[in-house]
């Protein structure tokens, strides 16, 4: 058997201070290999294109099935998991870059800490505590639970937050996926208590307001979520915010 | 509050676009298409305009300060993003680099068409048919108002469609498409308005 080779581009960098630099490799080629399986490879036998030993490459995964968001990276231009890049599908050479939307910690892993802060500021999450039992809360229509499954996939994974040319270190934009999961949280029958809470938070700066209507996200997500419907659906929402907060309402 | 700075001056920013410039360009383009029928018609509605009350008021609050706020804040919007079309080459992302662009081209072609009309009028010249025919007897001129008259409605039709996004008026994606085709079908109405009345200076 003649050994097929594929050949990598990859962007490294050492340490979040240092500059990136390109280094090639060439790995043998086998049959339904991801990027992450080539990444492996290159972990266990860590020599370049040239043949010079070189450190192993740098990255992130978890769940290897396309649930935990971990592996994104930039894979011949456009961001996406590695995990389901399958290396027969991709032109090559095939170049990977990190997402450089977030801080780069070493090579191809970055720190996403953004993300999970941005959840926090818009309280991505049901308050159910109480000092006894509050029994159960209010069903949620079939239909609707089926319709706010598909917002419940986002992994995390910061994929359009990379592809919007808003968030970038002119702007303080939190970017699609939280503004999301507002929608997500604000439609779930007892996450609706504290609608108005969690619409104030992505009316503040970097919020909601920040979005400039490119659509690359719902262009570029991997897992289908409608985000520029639900960014136009708390336009809406946040209009009559607005007017309630400024003049008033009974509720 | 109502919400913050960012939010507030953001969906000022947005209303302005519509209410009251994008009323006025509208209005200014329907008024100067007169100049299609002859260099009286185009006189004497210009001389309407010209003679309503309080204009000086009138001009300030519906086109100066408005333009201006628009304008200023616009351009900082501009700036701020990181434009991303060669890697992301979708519909959408083009508008959106287009937007900007054309915004930049208005204010621009605003910032000359004021100088060489409104202030020189102030300076006592007399904005008539003859005025335009005379700044547009040069090619030149002529270009850099089509350049200008094509950007400012292509801005104001696509504005008009993420107007309706951002206060939520079209949500769904159905909803957003049909947006697109009325918006362009306003771009080209408006369009067509604009280069015969500028082709009739000439
Ligand atoms: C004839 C004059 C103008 C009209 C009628 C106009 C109209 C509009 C409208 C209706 C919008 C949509 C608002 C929204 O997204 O909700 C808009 C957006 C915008 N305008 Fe203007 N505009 C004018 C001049 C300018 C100027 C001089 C600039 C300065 C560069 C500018 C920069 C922008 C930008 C950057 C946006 C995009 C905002 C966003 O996507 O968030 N515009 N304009
Ligand atoms: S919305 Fe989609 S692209 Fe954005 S983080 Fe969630 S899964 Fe990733
Ligand atoms: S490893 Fe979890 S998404 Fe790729």
């Amino acid at each position: 058997m003649s050994t097929k080779m594929v050949k990598f581009i990859i962007s490294r960098q050492d340490n979040p201070e240092t500059a990136p630099y390109l280094e090639e490799f060439e790995i043998p080629h086998r049959p339904n290999m991801n990027v992450i399986s080539a990444l492996m490879e290159i972990r266990r036998n860590p020599v370049n294109a040239k043949g010079e030993a070189t450190t192993p490459v740098t990255w992130e995964m978890g769940c290897l099935e396309e649930v935990c968001g971990a592996c994104s990276m930039v894979i011949n231009g456009k961001p996406r998991q590695s995990c389901t890049a399958l290396v027969d599908q991709l032109e090559q050479p095939i170049r990977l870059e990190p997402m450089k939307t977030f801080p780069v910690v070493r090579d191809l892993a970055i720190d996403r800490s953004r993300m999970f802060d941005a959840l926090k500021r818009v309280k991505a999450w049901i308050p159910i505590d109480g000092t006894y039992d509050l029994g159960p809360g209010p069903r949620m229509p079939e239909t609707k639970r089926q319709w706010a499954y598909e917002l419940s996939k986002c992994m995390t994974c910061g994929v359009c937050l990379e592809a919007c040319p808003n968030v970038n270190t002119n702007s303080d934009f939190i970017g699609p996926a939280p503004l999301s999961q507002v929608r997500l949280f604000n439609a779930h029958p007892t996450g609706e208590m504290n609608k108005e809470e969690r619409l104030n938070a992505i009316m503040d700066d970097g919020g909601l307001a920040e979005c400039g209507n490119s659509q690359n996200c719902v262009q570029s997500c991997p897992k289908g979520i409608p985000l520029t419907t639900s960014i136009a659906a708390l336009n809406r929402d946040t209009s009559f915010q607005a007017f309630k907060n400024f003049f008033g309402s009974d509720r | 509050m109502a919400g913050s700075r960012d939010f507030i001056n953001r969906r000022i920013h947005s209303l302005l676009g519509v209410i009251p410039i994008g009323i006025f360009l509208v209005q200014h383009l329907v008024v100067n298409h007169f100049a299609t029928r002859d260099a009286e018609a185009f006189n004497k509605a210009a001389h309407f305009m010209e003679s309503l009350p309080f204009r000086i008021f009138l001009e300030t609050f519906v086109i100066y300060l408005p333009i201006l706020f628009h304008a200023v804040y616009g351009l900082y919007i501009t700036f701020q993003a990181k434009n991303n079309v060669t890697r992301y080459g979708y519909f959408r992302n083009m508008m959106f680099l287009v937007q900007r662009v054309t915004g930049v081209i208005t204010l621009i072609f605003i910032a000359w068409h004021v100088w060489e009309t409104r202030v020189q009028a102030a300076f006592g010249q007399e904005v008539n048919f003859d005025m335009m025919a005379d700044i547009l007897s040069s090619p030149f001129m002529v270009a850099f108002y089509l350049v200008g008259v094509l950007s400012a409605v292509f801005h104001f039709a696509n504005g008009l469609w993420s107007f309706f996004v951002s206060w939520g008026l079209t949500v769904s994606p159905r909803s957003q498409k049909i947006s697109t085709y009325v918006t362009m079908g306003v771009f080209v109405a408006l369009a067509i308005v604009s280069v015969r009345t500028i082709f009739a200076f000439i």
